[in-house]
């Protein structure tokens, strides 16, 4: 009987896994002992972290797009036909259509998604950058600013950690090519009790805040926005008016997986260096969809799908676990429209970020190209 | 009697044990205690530090061995 690996979720883990798998399973595809079957909910393939620059009219939406079809390796059947019900116990994924798949191996990669609407007023006072449409409203929005109160609002949890300060940076750089640094305010809002989780970042941070005249507010967890009155209140209690409200919501993972009774909030319990289901010897979890405590992140779906890719395989070909899941993070940061620096680290190695340079910038442009080799499983 | 749910944020750098702390909140009951591990001694200070403005209950930190242990309830 073939093998049947079944992958939920067409996002950059799920994908890199599926042309992972075909790379390292050619003979097993073609002799028909394995198959790989992906199901996704749209044609089209998306560059998330290009949004960070479309407010600023710093990339053509084209970039950010790609035919699913295209990215995945043409071995694997595509259905635009999400899960609508997991069964672990049964082995069986249902889908919005009501057609039933089987599998041996399981890859749940269903991702994450914005809540605003969990925050009241939000949706209706806030501006954001995490979808498009959000993207393209905002760059709507500031190209109607002409100066005032601008809160950027940062709440939990959040996928892509770095984008809020990558936010701030490029908006100072924004306002200083419109002339209307003079005339504006930026203040930044945190949950916890410094700029970053990451300490180093955040300590890197604080300087940097204080040259360019950025206000903060740390521990300050959002409660309500009232977009009459242009003010966010936080449940610590403290109230800031705004003219420009940029904020990046708080998150959840997918509908499925709560309907499956998998995890609360999206989020399936998953072993940290195994990346296996808590209670499973078949069912990988990857990218965002994990409760690992762990930066929800491009990377991290990246180094987490090169890990299942090389333990299924191992399985498959061998019958034993080829390794583990460090815990390895990689993220640019952009520290304004011409500077970038990175920082990395994994479970036990803590992050130590660089100095900006602009060299660092360029390879985060290249980068943003660079991207479709990564989900191709290429880079 | 609510439940207790356990997070080992042990060497996890970001978001870090508060956040995680901060997202799970959000998705137990009020009367839910969320037991927090962290390797990160700032934990121990910035946790019950934020406990109190937001007007949870700190049910108790308690040093490991190599991590501390820290229990709270949700109040409201």
């Amino acid at each position: 009987m073939a093998k049947k690996i079944l992958i939920v979720g067409g996002g950059l883990s799920g994908t890199i896994v599926a042309n992972g798998l075909c790379r390292q399973l050619r003979g097993e595809l073609s002799s028909g002992s394995v198959s790989i079957t992906m199901l996704g909910a749209s044609d089209t393939h998306m560059y998330q972290p290009g949004l960070l620059y479309v407010p600023f009219g710093k990339i053509r939406e084209s970039e950010l797009f790609r035919e699913q079809r295209k990215v995945l390796d043409r071995r694997v059947p595509y259905f635009v036909d999400p899960a609508k019900h997991i069964d672990v116990e049964n082995k069986v994924v249902t889908t919005q259509s009501g057609k039933t798949h089987s599998y041996d191996y399981l890859v749940i990669a269903t991702g994450s998604r914005i809540r605003p609407e969990n925050i009241p007023g939000m949706v209706e006072g806030g501006h954001w950058f995490y979808d498009l449409d959000g993207a393209r409203k905002l760059r709507d929005a500031l190209a109607q600013f002409q100066g005032g109160k601008i809160v950027i609002n940062v709440n939990a949890p959040h996928k892509c950690p770095v984008a809020p300060l990558e936010i701030v940076f490029m908006l100072r750089d924004f306002l200083i090519g419109k002339g209307l640094l003079d005339k504006s305010e930026i203040t930044y809002t945190y949950p916890i009790g410094r700029l970053h989780a990451l300490e180093p970042v955040a300590n890197w941070a604080v300087p940097e805040f204080q040259r360019h005249g950025i206000k903060s507010e740390t521990f300050f967890n959002t409660k309500s926005v009232d977009p009459q009155a242009k003010t966010i209140t936080s449940e610590e209690g403290v109230t800031l008016p705004y003219d420009l409200l940029i904020t990046i919501p708080p998150h959840s993972g997918q509908q499925v997986i709560t309907d499956s009774n998998l995890g609360a909030g999206g989020w399936v319990p998953t072993v940290k260096n195994t990346l296996l289901r808590e209670g499973s010897d078949n069912v990988f979890i990857v990218g965002d969809t994990t409760n690992i405590p762990i930066s929800k992140a491009g990377s991290t779906a990246h180094f987490e799908a090169d890990t299942v890719v090389d333990n299924l395989v191992s399985l498959l070909k061998e019958d034993r676990w080829a390794r583990d899941y460090d815990g390895k993070v990689f993220c640019f940061v952009e520290t304004g429209f011409n500077t970038g620096t990175y920082v990395w680290f994994n479970y036990t190695t803590p992050p130590n970020p660089g100095p900006p340079s602009q060299m660092i910038h360029w390879f985060k442009l290249a980068y943003n190209r660079l991207y479709w080799l990564s989900a191709r499983g290429l880079l | 009697m609510g439940t207790r749910q356990k997070i080992d944020a042990r060497g996890a750098f970001c978001p870090g044990p508060l956040m995680e702390l901060i997202a799970t909140l959000k998705l137990v009951q009020i009367g839910d205690e969320i037991e927090v591990w962290s390797s990160d001694k700032g934990s121990a200070t910035d946790i019950p530090e934020w406990v109190k403005k937001v007007r949870h209950e700190l049910v108790g930190v308690t040093k490991e061995d190599g991590y501390w242990s820290i229990v709270v309830r949700k109040a409201k």
